[in-house]
């Protein structure tokens, strides 16, 4: 019981990451698809809604990690040891993202508006480093899915490479960059202020929207071989059935509305969308963390998971209410 | 350059580089909240203008300070699976407590940054009164964890692993106490003195400005009293470490053999091999009396311990008295101010207590940084002191001197923008006030 709420601790902060760190980085990714007469205007948008939030958003992956090497350690030192590579690749991402973002912003020139030497240089690493960076964490959290890190583990390529660089967890990474613009785009367009802003990024909405389906269906098709254990709970099972279902119709849903111009509407279907995707992966996953090595019944003693999930709740009295007045002082508006 | 070698190279270099930001976004809140109270107090509007431009200095540095601390999270367990996998489930509610209070910080962070027109003044103060507080709660907690790799306490073992967790027990572990005082103080004495240097220098080009001299009184009086109580909590922390690390004391003080009326070593450079210690002055019975208060105290020397399990002497021993020296050269500018305040002069028209800050600005962080190379060198070779080697913890993963050398660079490119960036802003200071 302890094992299972903390396992569902994970998915819910990773659900907050999503919806909150996830699209900030949609957001920075967005810089790239700046174009036309408005294209100032549009960076300004990008930058206005992530200056007061992004840091706080980002303390949810701390959270993922701590719950993970505490409650979950046989797990944890796995991913850690074999997934190397991606979460170092993560790292350094995130580091040139937040310090790239926050020098570019703070810098006095910028609040001019002047445009020099290195300011020129911040904008495309954050840019670069805020597609990276879902890039790999959709490569990890594919590679734990696909069953790969039960392979063979004769070489280094074998224990530190090919668990990761293959297509399903390359494909989830790639997917994951779609969610997170998706997200960041429909939250944009109620963000905006002028209509013509807002029809900018209720295409880039659409886009990101038809990108992230298609590749879904891909990503469903492809994992008859490629993560048989996923496919296999989620097609010969009358359950992963109605996932399906229940994600296909939430995800008509929510391009339709884009199409709509319902703006606050499709925000949160974009929104129900994404966590049905990731609560339906979840759900068929289950009860596994790691494909097929770990379940979460691999936990630590009762006694940590106790004081953990102790510590967690008081974490929710605090950090709730905080994260309630800091949403509702920025985004009040939209909200 | 071996594995372990790299690891440990690679974890020193993103500590070294978090902890500075992390001390100052410790320090910083306290001393932005300090001027704008004054503001609010007296109306007078340079202490707000100190408050912002201080904020837009700390933000920058704050947001560097969250993702070098992203990078360390990870790194726990990216260089030292076996330390985690066996400690997680023992020091892992304590990350858990920190990763929230850091939460709350950051939250509060955000709304004092852009909420100077959005909340109420006091309300505003309020918000920066949490931003100091739960940064120190956040110290507390991730020092705490330290100390216990010091110092494990809070369970039994069984078979080599750890049973019957008691959290409170693990976090207040016998050296947890000291050690999170000495890094309180050490962050605000450091954070208290560069700024203040900072300001001096501008008092020098500038005797009259009222916003400089402001700023150098706030950061005198926050950096001032901790540097001058720094050094009976280090006396304190070196007692315990004296109970409880013979191994690390007696490397700090380079003694090699176990002796009544030790003496105090003053400079010198170890020879591990020859066990001398040559360029040293030695004070006699000076080990005995400051550690037990009694000359002829017998203190355990390095004799005691099997050369395998010996730290690094050389560099702790150097390390150790570069950090002492560098926090009382701090101490006697502390007292030189206070000196001058109590005796009703101001600080900003003696040009030589203007230029000493300035030289001095950056001992602070020398001595932090000396300071956590003679604790974590001094722990070697465990990881967990007593119990589990450094040697035993590392990732099986080859090749380590590749992400180490990435992220290397990455620090040092990280460090050039940081002061590019600062540089400019202090430029922008000079321009406007």
């Amino acid at each position: 019981m302890l094992e299972f709420l903390l396992g569902l601790t994970l998915l819910v902060s990773l659900t907050c990451y999503v919806l909150t760190g996830g699209a900030d980085y949609g957001a920075g990714v967005l810089n790239l698809t700046t174009r036309g007469t408005r294209a100032a205007q549009q960076s300004a948008l990008i930058d206005r809604a992530l200056a007061p939030i992004w840091e706080a958003n980002h303390v949810w992956l701390i959270l993922i990690v701590t719950v993970l090497f505490t409650a979950f350690p046989r797990a944890f030192t796995l991913i850690s040891t074999r997934l190397h590579i991606p979460i170092t690749l993560l790292l350094i991402a995130i580091v040139l993202r937040g310090s790239a973002f926050a020098f570019r912003t703070s810098d006095v020139d910028y609040r001019e508006q002047r445009q020099d030497g290195l300011q020129r240089l911040l904008r495309p690493t954050f840019t670069a480093s805020s597609v990276i960076a879902p890039l790999m964490l959709g490569i990890i959290l594919g590679a734990m899915a696909s069953g790969r890190l039960a392979l063979s583990t004769d070489s280094f390529m074998e224990v530190f490479v090919s668990p990761w660089l293959a297509p399903f967890p390359i494909l989830i990474g790639v997917m994951t960059l779609f969610m997170f613009v998706y997200l960041a785009a429909v939250y944009l367009v109620v963000e905006a202020e002028s209509v013509a802003l807002k029809r900018d990024f209720r295409l880039r909405a659409f886009v990101a929207w038809s990108l992230l389906t298609v590749l879904t269906l891909v990503i469903l098709v492809i994992s008859r071989t490629e993560a048989p254990e996923v496919y296999t709970a989620m097609v010969h099972n009358g359950f992963g059935w109605i996932v399906l279902a229940i994600v296909g119709m939430l995800g008509l849903a929510a391009g339709a509305m884009i199409r709509k111009d319902q703006d606050r509407l499709s925000r949160m279907l974009a929104a129900c969308y994404v966590i049905a995707l990731m609560w339906g992966w979840a759900a068929v996953q289950y009860p596994y963390l790691v494909e097929p090595l770990f379940t979460f019944h691999d936990a630590a003693p009762s006694t940590t998971l106790q004081v953990l999930l102790i510590t967690l709740l008081i974490g929710v009295i605090v950090v709730f209410p905080s994260l309630y007045v800091l949403y509702r002082q920025f985004k009040g508006r939209y909200l | 350059m071996t594995d372990l070698i790299a690891a440990r190279s690679q974890m020193a270099m993103a500590l070294a580089f978090h902890i500075v930001f992390a001390a100052i976004g410790m320090a910083m809140p306290l001393m932005m909240a300090v001027a704008e109270w004054h503001w609010l107090k007296t109306g007078c509007h340079s202490y707000l203008a100190l408050a912002q431009r201080w904020a837009k200095g700390t933000a920058v540095l704050f947001a560097v300070g969250a993702v070098s601390g992203t990078v360390l999270s990870f790194e726990l367990g990216l260089l030292w699976p076996t330390f985690m996998e066996w400690a997680g489930p023992v020091i892992g509610p304590l990350f858990a407590l920190e990763g929230l209070a850091f939460f709350t910080e950051a939250v509060f962070l955000g709304i004092y940054l852009y909420g100077w027109s959005k909340l109420s003044p006091w309300l505003h103060l309020g918000a920066g009164g949490i931003v100091a507080l739960s940064g120190l709660a956040s110290a507390m907690f991730v020092v705490a964890a330290n100390a216990w790799m010091n110092t494990p306490a809070g369970f039994d073992m069984d078979m080599g692993h750890p049973i019957r967790i008691t959290l409170w027990d693990v976090m207040w572990n016998p050296h947890a106490f000291h050690e999170i005082m000495h890094m309180i103080l050490a962050a605000f004495a450091a954070t208290g003195f560069l700024v203040a240097g900072i300001h001096a220098w501008f008092l020098l080009r500038d005797s009259q400005s009222a916003f400089h001299h402001q700023a150098l009184g706030i950061a005198l009086v926050c950096g001032g009293i901790p540097a001058l109580l720094q050094p009976i909590s280090g006396d304190l922390l070196a007692k315990a470490v004296a109970d409880h690390q013979p191994a690390k004391l007696a490397a700090m003080e380079a003694l090699f053999e176990t002796q009544a009326g030790a003496p105090f070593v003053v400079a010198g450079v170890p020879d591990e091999t020859t066990r001398t210690i040559p360029y040293s002055l030695t004070i006699p019975y000076g080990l005995s009396l400051l550690l037990h208060q009694d000359p002829q105290a017998v203190v355990q020397g390095l004799d005691t311990i099997p050369d395998s399990d010996w730290p690094p002497v050389t560099i702790v021993h150097m390390a150790f008295q570069l950090m002492v020296a560098a926090g009382l050269i701090m101490s006697f500018i502390a007292l030189w101010s206070g000196w001058r305040w109590w005796k009703g002069r101001s600080f900003s028209d003696n040009r030589r207590l203007l230029q000493a800050l300035v030289l001095t600005a950056p001992l602070g962080f020398i001595a932090v940084e000396a300071g956590w190379v003679v604790t974590e060198v001094g722990r070697q070779p465990w990881i967990i002191y007593g119990i589990m080697r450094t040697s035993e913890a590392v990732t099986p993963m080859p090749n380590l001197w590749l992400p180490m050398s990435l992220f290397g660079v990455l620090y040092l490119v990280l460090s050039g923008v940081v002061i590019w960036s600062l540089g400019r802003h202090v430029a922008a200071t000079a321009e406007r006030i």
